[in-house]
């Protein structure tokens, strides 16, 4: 049991640049913490760095009370499973798992009990004799958070644990782990590139990007108060429209003459982002004209595809499954109410309307 | 129109390929088993010819073409050689020596690799340059520099003076560096989020992963300090310390020069490493499948 503090942690490998940037971020004691970003900026290296597999180049890593930024990896009480699952060929799932407490020198008897105690959480008892060669990829799985669990850490860490399993595995240990965390309440950092693994097992999430984090908080609060462009992009699936428009007079200019009632205290003429989900845009009589391009139908749900003029990238629309879908290449309306607007300034950043009316554009 | 006539043309095509490709690989094939053949009869002969001097009670020793097949064949050449000299006591100090060398060689190469295939350091690739411009000179080269080293340490006519000098070699180090380097880096990490250090890494998860390849290097090792022959009678200045390779040479010795007994004690010499290679050879190119990829 142990929190977690990254203050100004930062990362520049041996002649190679700066990866992390300098990463403040609290975990609680017990709190399943997600990361999660595109591949490549910088995940892994900062689990890495809390594992302490990897040296740290500035900044402060505190677990529970104590600064570990020179603790060795095997005096941290972290443990660690890895994308590869990292299960010793040569050793039995039994050795696999009880080679942590053999190596601090548990007497036999209880490396036994707390290796079948962690069996019997997983449901792998039947495979503790064989090797991990003969196991499948969802056994080796079990096997490696076996391997975890039996050494009871102050802190678990995962690196994208599941990307390796197919589709319905995947969603299986998914929800396995979410009980695993309820069960143990350990500390837990989770890596993945997976935003619907973020979404349903993330206590709260930390949103990485080139080795920054672009925001922190539970994954509704992401959701629906992304801080900036890319969170706002990042998380939803399909993601959220952005509409360039402009700020006039008493509202925001979008494409042709359209206007949407969002008051900013902006000079007119500034460029801003309007953000929408597509669940968020009505099809209906009134409103902008669009084009449709293409209709997907998910079974539950369909995706209305659809050209504004002057916006480049088309609009996604999510629309109830029993909704007579629009033919392609039919001219539609859609309509988009203030309330559900985000609008992100030239930064990227998130601003707060002063006003919005409850008025619907034309 | 067009279509029609094209298709059942390209169709033919495969067959009458395959056919000459067939012929082709048949040529190939025996061209190959032939070169083959005839080097492994060149290796082979030498080591028949010896066997059959050995084991012959009669006939010209030298005579040309040489006899392909024991004349009077008999074991009166090894009755003999048991006779003449200790055989019992030279294979006890060939298998002293080369069970040292073995030994100390896994251990010292390993423990070379490892730093060199695992660890990050300054000077590490000149390091490994260095081990590796060694194979370059011949063993011949270090005969004179270590005999002064062995006996400024008062090592002349001891196994230690045998054994030292030749446990770190070039080629175990590099064989044992592939198989370490061939080890995924997240086991390592996993270990050490285990709890180990550097030495239980290195002793309970790379050694054992290493198997394959310590197995190929014991082989190596033991066939080479086996046969060696002239390094041992340079350090050993006593008959009772000799190997088995170097006592031999007593038989053709003060006495007439008898060629037969001579051939028997080499049989004697090469055939329980023989034995030996026989029963292991699968797993000696196992470990140098994963060594050498
Ligand atoms: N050992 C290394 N040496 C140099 N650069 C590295 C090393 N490991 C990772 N990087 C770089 O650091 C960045 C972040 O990598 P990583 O943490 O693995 O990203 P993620 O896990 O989010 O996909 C990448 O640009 C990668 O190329
Ligand atoms: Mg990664």
């Amino acid at each position: 049991m142990a929190e977690l503090k990254l203050k100004q942690l930062q990362k520049t490998y041996e002649d190679g640049p700066t990866v992390i940037h300098g990463i403040n971020l609290d975990i609680r004691d017990g709190e399943f913490m997600v990361f999660v970003g595109p591949s490549g900026c910088g995940k892994t290296t900062t689990l890495r760095m809390i594992a302490g597999l990897e040296d740290i180049s500035g900044g402060e890593l505190i677990i529970g009370k104590q600064v570990v930024n020179d603790v060795p990896a095997a005096k941290r009480g972290v443990a660690m499973v890895f994308q590869s699952y990292a299960l010793y060929p040569h050793m039995t799932v039994r050795e696999n798992m009880g080679f942590g407490l053999r190596l601090a020198k548990q007497p036999k008897a209880d490396v036994e009990a707390a290796v079948h105690r962690a069996a019997d959480i997983l449901q792998i008892t039947h495979l503790l004799d064989r090797k991990p060669k003969a196991l499948s990829g969802g056994q080796r799985q079990r096997v490696a958070i076996g391997r975890a669990i039996v050494r009871k850490p102050d802190v678990f860490l995962f690196d994208e644990p599941l990307s390796n399993l197919d589709a319905s595995l995947r969603i299986q240990m998914r929800i396995e782990l979410a009980k695993l965390h309820k069960e143990l309440a350990t500390t837990m950092v989770y890596v993945t590139h997976d935003q619907v693994e973020a979404m349903t097992l993330g206590d709260r999430i930390a949103v990485f990007n080139g080795g920054r984090i672009e925001q922190v908080g539970t994954p509704l609060a992401l959701y629906e108060k992304p801080a900036n462009l890319f969170v706002a992009g990042f998380l939803g699936s399909p993601r959220m429209n952005f509409l360039p428009s402009k700020v006039a007079g008493h509202g925001l200019q979008l494409a042709d003459k359209a206007e949407l009632d969002i008051q900013l205290p902006l000079p007119d003429g500034t460029p801003v982002t309007i953000g929408v989900r597509p669940e968020h845009i009505g099809l209906g009589y009134e409103g902008l004209a669009a084009v449709v391009d293409i209709v997907e139908h998910l079974g539950d749900t369909q995706i209305a595809y659809v050209r504004v003029k002057d916006i480049k990238d088309p609009l996604a629309v999510k629309l109830a499954s029993n909704h007579t879908p629009p033919a392609n290449g039919s001219t539609v309306r859609i309509a988009i109410t203030p309330e559900t607007c985000h609008v992100f300034g030239e930064d990227g950043k998130v601003m707060m309307p002063v006003r919005r009316e409850e008025t619907v554009l034309a | 129109m067009t279509d029609i006539t094209t298709l059942p043309a390209s169709a033919a095509t495969p067959a009458t390929r395959s056919k000459t490709f067939n012929y082709q690989r048949w040529l190939n094939r025996s061209l190959h088993y032939l070169v083959l053949s005839a080097l492994a009869v060149i290796t082979v002969y030498p080591f028949w010819w010896t066997l059959v001097t050995a084991v012959s009670t009669a006939g010209k020793v030298y005579a040309f073409p040489p006899a392909l097949l024991p004349t009077e064949p008999g074991l009166q050449n090894f009755l003999e050689v048991f006779q003449t000299i200790n055989v019992w006591a030279f294979y006890k100090n060939s298998i002293l020596i080369s069970g040292a060398t073995v030994v100390g060689t896994l251990i010292i190469c390993s423990l070379a690799a490892y730093p060199i295939a695992r660890m990050r350091f300054a000077g590490r690739n000149f390091v490994f340059g260095a081990i590796v411009a060694t194979m370059i000179l011949p063993s011949e080269v270090n005969f004179l520099i270590n005999f002064i080293t062995v006996s400024k340490l008062g090592l002349t006519d001891t196994i230690s003076g045998v054994v030292l000098p030749n446990l770190a070699g070039a080629v175990g180090i590099f064989l044992m560096k592939q198989a370490f380097e061939a080890v995924p880096q997240d086991l390592i990490d996993a270990a050490k989020v285990d709890g180990a250090n550097e030495w239980e890494v290195f002793w309970k998860i790379m050694l054992p992963l290493a198997k394959p390849a310590l197995g190929a290097l014991a082989i190596l090792t033991l066939v080479s300090a086996w046969n060696q022959y002239i390094w041992p009678s340079i350090v050993m200045t006593s008959v009772e310390n000799f190997p088995l390779s170097v006592g031999v040479s007593y038989l053709k010795g003060a006495f007439s020069f008898k060629t037969r007994l001579v051939a028997a004690g080499a049989v004697l010499t090469v055939l329980p490493i023989l034995i030996m290679f026989l029963f292991t050879q699968r797993y000696f190119l196992r470990g140098f499948e994963g060594a050498v990829k």
